[in-house]
């Protein structure tokens, strides 16, 4: 396989998955780049977990192809998960043991060495700030501690690729910081990283590319900044209950704006074109910002809450 | 390219993590095969030596306690794996998600579910051992064959075990247990020649004793506790080794309908 490495990491080809007469995913096809951090993003029940179970084998595919590292997972899920490294959205790790020992245990599962597990467990504790809580048991962590040791446990084979699902979700500033330093560092070793996020911010800082999923399918593919560029523009202005007049003004003029609740938002690259608009309708309630990749998100997969 | 195997010695590293689970609390776990036999005897022993005056098995006239002794190992044995794989597999598999983090990496469901039954079935050579050892240090065996009880335990156990594991694939929560526990295993704990002899039983329930698998393992436990296994025992191993060969498949299809969506 050496010598293909112009060929993608990943390649997921019009990937399908049924749950009896749900369709959950409907023809998503994306590929990931060796060296580059991929984000898939998407509200909740959008396909992303689904999608990211077909890829590591979890689930069999009800259509399309899945490539990792060029093999099909399927027939070779063994040499495949090998070379990957996987952390779940929900804590998998062994309460019956200490930390050090999770390490060791899930390292046995890929037939490394006890020696060599010894040292990259040492080594990988180190790097998540972990050493001092080799021997507790993971009631004893905390949800940054947790989820550090998942990471770690994940590139105990030193993978190929890294598969996150939603990382940071439900840690605080401070844990979700260091988590994205550690993964940072890794990609700078040159680690492909593939992971869901509903942190737009987060996406939008650490993803070299990202493809937005909504119902099953993709809804748009890029780089951060070009999905801004093409999706909002550079600026947005936002508006706190405005006059209806405001609406009807831009509706007329076919300008690009979202409602959301009381807010509008008025998207355009222009900033003294937003200005002038929010001289003429609501000088107090209106402010300019950057456009974001929030921006992008919410006006393609719509401002409803999703249950 | 041909495909990767479903099954491999890789399942040794999933049995290895259980061991190390057990060996934390080695002492607390060698409790009950050390204790049970010892106070069960004890109280048999000395209160029903006078109520109960001997056993009739296979024509041979036996004490009480000379017959239920073996049985006593036979049931541990069976407890030992069946409650492994159902309540303790159960809870690794529902509660901890253990075996979605095991599916992330290069192990097969089948790997996995065979590393938990061969498990149970450690658990039930364990406490056979343990309880041998009491069993003999009482009295209650009779020359070199008793040592055939370590390979007995191991065959109940893979039985048990997978028979557990069935139903950890099928059931819908931890209290369900209650229902094969408590119809099967309990009923069998104590209608299969274990307190007493099936003979004892009415003649409709004869067939249903034999039927019971820790009515063979009871007879194999007894066999080689008293120096008594013939060729005949074999045919008690065939019966074990069948509810093995029927279980382990239906374990396997059943964990692999519910874990893999």
């Amino acid at each position: 396989m050496e010598g293909q490495t112009a060929d993608p990491v990943l390649e997921v080809a019009a990937a399908h998955k049924n749950f009896g007469t749900f369709a959950a995913v409907r023809g998503v096809s994306f590929a990931v780049r060796r060296g580059e951090c991929f984000g898939l993003l998407g509200p909740n029940g959008a396909g992303k977990t689904t999608t990211i179970r077909m890829i590591y084998g979890f689930s069999p595919l009800s259509g399309g192809t899945i490539r990792v590292f060029g093999q099909e997972i399927g027939p070779h899920f063994r040499a495949i998960r090998a070379r990957l490294g996987v952390c779940q959205q929900g804590n998998t790790l062994d309460p019956d043991l200490s930390v050090l020992e999770n390490l060791l245990v899930f390292a046995g599962y890929f037939r490394i060495p006890r020696r060599e597990a010894l040292a990259r467990a040492e080594e990988l504790l180190a790097f998540f700030a972990l050493e001092a809580k080799k021997r507790f048991q993971y009631e004893e962590l905390s949800g940054g501690m947790a989820r550090r040791l998942m990471l770690a446990r994940a590139i105990i084979n030193r993978p190929d690729l890294l598969i996150l699902d939603e990382p940071t979700t439900g840690l605080d500033p401070q844990s979700r910081n260091t988590l994205w330093d550690r993964l940072l560092d890794l990609k700078r070793q040159g680690l492909t990283i593939l992971l869901t996020t509903h942190a737009m911010e987060e996406a939008e800082r650490f993803c070299d590319r990202l493809c937005i999923i909504d119902h099953g399918q993709v809804a748009a593919e890029g780089d951060p900044a070009g999905l801004i560029a093409t999706h909002a523009g550079r600026h947005a202005l936002e508006v706190e209950s405005p006059d209806e007049a405001m609406a009807a003004y831009l509706a007329d003029q076919g300008r690009r704006f979202d409602r959301s609740g009381r807010r509008l938002i008025v998207y355009g690259d222009d900033r003294a074109a937003l200005l002038a608009l929010r001289d003429q309708f609501c000088t107090e309630r209106g402010f300019i910002r950057a456009a974001t990749l929030e921006d992008v998100f919410l006006r393609l997969t719509g401002r409803e809450l999703r249950e | 390219m041909t495909a990767d195997a479903r099954f491999t010695g890789l399942f040794w590293a999933v049995w290895r993590r259980n061991l190390r689970v057990y060996r934390r609390i080695w002492a607390i776990n060698f409790l009950p095969p050390l204790l049970e036999p010892l106070f069960y005897l004890l109280a048999f022993g000395l209160g029903f030596s006078g109520l109960v005056s001997g056993v009739s098995w296979h024509g041979e006239a036996l004490a009480f306690t000379q017959f239920f002794a073996p049985a006593l190992i036979a049931a541990a044995a069976m407890w030992q794996a069946f409650m492994e794989t159902s309540y303790n597999s159960f809870v690794r598999m529902f509660y901890q998600k253990s075996y979605d983090a095991m599916l992330a990496t290069p192990l097969s469901l089948e790997e996995i579910i065979v590393a938990e039954i061969v498990w149970g079935a450690t658990r039930s050579v364990i406490a056979a051992a343990l309880m041998l050892a009491v069993v003999a240090g009482l009295g209650y065996t009779t020359g070199g064959q008793a040592l055939a009880v370590i390979p007995v335990a191991l065959l109940g156990g893979l039985a048990f075990g997978a028979m557990g594991m069935a139903a950890t694939a099928v059931t819908p929560s931890i209290d369900m247990f209650n229902i094969p526990v408590f119809l099967v295993i309990t009923p069998m704990f104590l209608f299969s020649g274990t307190f007493f002899p099936v003979d004892a039983l009415p003649a409709w329930a004869g067939p249903l004793a034999w039927a019971m698998p820790l009515y063979h393992l009871a007879e194999l436990m007894r066999a080689a506790c008293l120096g008594r296994l013939t060729t005949g025992s074999l045919g008690n191993a065939a019966v074990l080794a069948l509810y093995a060969a029927i279980f382990l498949p239906l374990a396997l299809a059943g964990m692999r309908r519910r874990l893999i969506k």
